[in-house]
């Protein structure tokens, strides 16, 4: 092992390397930045250029430095404008957003590219110890486990029910899933809940209904509201502070660590990915925390925004394990990257290891450097970035909406999906004022489509839902899930109960 | 009835303009074969259905608690700019409406321009540069340099 990684840092340490990996971050994180060109589509845009490099390693540096640009620069506009690009960063806005809006925008955009490193970092480790064994384990996962394994995404549901507020987010999570059945199925060929339209066809889009139910309600709150907004100049002072305190830091550490880890097993996993990772992360991290720090969850906690940015990050380093070692691509990401690989004359595979070290080395190496770049990169930026928001507000307001449109129209060249989006914009911000809230919505949506593939495919296999009881590993996690839907509801009603006794004492 | 309930009815009647397709309509066309499968494309909204029922008619009756606090203050609605963002609401959907009549530079420099202008801004002129360097350098990085197709002037240009 330590011949390929000398191999793989001679691969990755020239001039010329280098600068490759500095473009890439940097294209990555200023398309990333776009609403709607997520990293699928500019790996996808980057792959002739990656292709005149001619050397495959080259051209893969390239392209992984293109990756983790454009996570870092999706969470850019998630935090800013609470326009999540990439469904991997929807959970990157639920507490980035609520303290870019506290004025803490420099401080958000910190935190979220020392966790991005760190999570990413501590996966390439992890992928450069256990990629072998753990393709095994990932082959053990059928569709009943991740059926059971989407189940436990979607319990990060319950990080959004404040209380009394359970059955709301339940029946938002409802409408998301409901939402997601419209349109042609993979596994049925069969048009379904369309009214006919042919633009309904292909469903709704992700980034349709992802804008519409987080840039736009918020843009049409800032509106209404003039109030919500704090001043250019209340903020120009705190704005592009981005120094963490070691408080920040202490509880920072212990959350990072255990998501890197988490974020990377999920990775590996073909098929979870980076979405399942960070919403796993972001409600296992609410879960354990005390009741204090649950409360501010969602209006801005470190730890809410540490959780879903380390372990998306490491998510995607840990996509690269089955793309590597078998060939499989875990998401469709990987599957470009694949693509790319066939196209330079690399069969990604098990013997790749043995074969061709200077690639399988020099891909992991740069992930080391691409972080470390990305981190020295974008640190000096991020005051630049943070003021973007001290815009005057006839100016910002105009500007995020059309960034909201076009991120829907770009590369779909739609009209239609602009009304569908302005639609369930106006919904979306009915729905907030009515106390609702719109996150779960979009988890349901997202998880949707792989969790009843995975249900019915179970049942086809099972000729009914056996499974549930048949495979230990399944009836593990669906148990998990409830436990994590359940546990704040438990723990509350222990609390108000204690409560109540200590009353009735002193009474 | 509060904003809250309005919601959970709406919802409700979602569910089952909703269960209409899923119970009734869908299974109609479905092809024989296909009936011998143990999941049917309607197997899974069925279930959405009755658990969205449970779930709206709960949150009616059983669940509904006090107003909480939501994003606006409902007391005083008057405050609040529902005109301005009436007419911003309008003009994205004319945007939508006339994005490849217009051309996206012309479309999204109109809608820049207006939009700021309903905003209270008075400096048309500035803005209209600034919309016009944001709209023209953000159709370059798409059109000539990523290579997504966007049409950058109107119609008429292109004689047809």
């Amino acid at each position: 092992m330590l011949e390929g990684m000398l191999a793989g840092l001679t691969t990755i340490l020239s001039l010329k390397m280098i600068m490759i990996v500095i473009g890439g971050c940097l294209i990555g994180t200023f398309i990333g930045m776009l609403p709607g060109l997520g990293p699928m589509s500019i790996i996808a845009i980057m792959i002739p250029v990656a292709i005149t490099l001619g050397d495959p390693s080259a051209a893969l540096i390239l392209l992984a430095g293109v990756y983790y640009g454009a996570i870092f620069g999706g969470s850019t506009s998630s935090i800013l404008i609470n326009a999540p690009g990439v469904a991997g960063t929807v959970a990157t806005s639920f507490d980035g957003y609520p303290m870019a809006r506290d004025g803490k925008a420099g401080k958000a955009l910190t935190i979220a590219a020392i966790a991005s490193f760190t999570g990413g970092t501590i996966g390439a480790v992890l992928l450069m110890g256990f990629a072998p064994a753990l393709v095994q384990v990932a082959l053990l996962f059928h569709s009943a486990e991740y059926f059971a394994l989407m189940v436990l995404g979607l319990s990060a549901i319950a990080a959004f029910a404040g209380r009394g507020q359970v059955s709301k987010a339940l029946m938002m999570t409802c409408l998301g899933l409901m939402l997601a059945t419209v349109g042609e199925s993979s596994l049925f060929q069969m048009p379904r809940f369309t009214m006919g339209l042919m633009d309904l066809q292909s469903g709704i889009g992700f980034i349709t209904l992802a804008m519409a139910m987080f840039a736009l309600p918020e843009a049409i709150l800032l509106i209404l509201d003039k109030t919500r907004s704090k001043t250019p100049d209340q903020q120009q002072n705190e704005i592009s502070q981005l120094r963490i305190t070691k408080d920040e830091a202490k509880t920072m550490a212990p959350v990072v660590g255990r998501q890197s880890i988490q974020g990377f097993l999920i990775g590996v996993l073909p098929g979870a990915g980076a979405t399942i990772a960070s919403f796993l992360g972001y409600a296992v991290e609410r879960n354990i925390s005390s009741p204090k720090e649950q409360e501010e969850f969602g209006k801005g906690s470190v730890k809410g925004l540490a959780a879903p940015e380390t372990a998306n990050n490491a998510a995607c380093t840990g996509s690269f394990v089955p793309l590597l070692t078998l060939g499989i691509p875990g998401s469709g990401t990987t599957a470009i990257l694949l693509g790319a690989l066939v196209a330079l004359n690399v069969t990604p595979g098990p013997r790749l290891m043995t074969d061709q070290p200077e690639i399988f080395w020099g891909v992991i190496m740069s992930m080391y450097i691409g972080n470390v770049v990305l981190l020295i990169l974008n640190l000096p930026l991020i005051p630049y970035i943070a003021k973007l928001l001290t815009v005057p507000r006839n100016y910002l307001i105009p500007f995020i909406l059309f960034f909201t449109l076009m991120g829907v129209y770009i590369g779909q060249n739609n009209a239609t999906e602009l009304l569908i989006l302005v639609g369930l914009g106006v919904m979306a911000t009915v729905f907030r004022i009515g106390g609702y809230p719109l996150a779960p919505l979009l988890i349901g949506f997202i998880l949707g489509p792989m969790l009843e593939n995975n249900f019915a495919r179970s049942i086809q296999l099972y000729d009914g839902i056996s499974f549930l009881w048949e495979r230990p590993m399944t009836g593990v996690l669906l148990i998990l899930s409830l436990l994590l839907v359940c546990l704040p509801s438990v723990r509350g009603l222990l609390q108000r109960r204690r409560q109540t006794k200590a009353e009735t004492k002193t009474v | 009835m509060t904003l809250e309930r309005w919601l959970s009815l709406a919802f409700l009647a979602f569910c089952l303009a909703y269960g209409y397709a899923a119970f009734i309509s869908m299974d109609a066309a479905l092809p024989p074969f296909a009936k011998f499968s143990p999941v049917w494309p309607s197997s899974f909204p069925k279930i959405l259905t009755v658990i969205g029922l449970i779930l709206a008619l709960g949150q009616l009756t059983v669940w509904h608690k006090s107003e909480p606090a939501g994003d606006i203050d409902r007391r005083q609605l008057g405050q609040y700019a529902w005109k301005t963002t009436a007419m911003i609401i309008a003009l994205m959907v004319a945007y939508a409406l006339l994005l490849r009549t217009l051309g996206f530079v012309f479309a999204t420099v109109s809608f820049l321009v207006l939009s700021a202008m309903v905003l209270g801004e008075r400096n048309w002129l500035k803005v209209a540069i600034i919309a016009a360097i944001g709209a023209f350098g953000i159709w370059y990085l798409v059109d000539p340099v990523l290579g997504i197709f966007l049409r950058p002037w109107p119609f008429v240009f292109y004689g047809g």
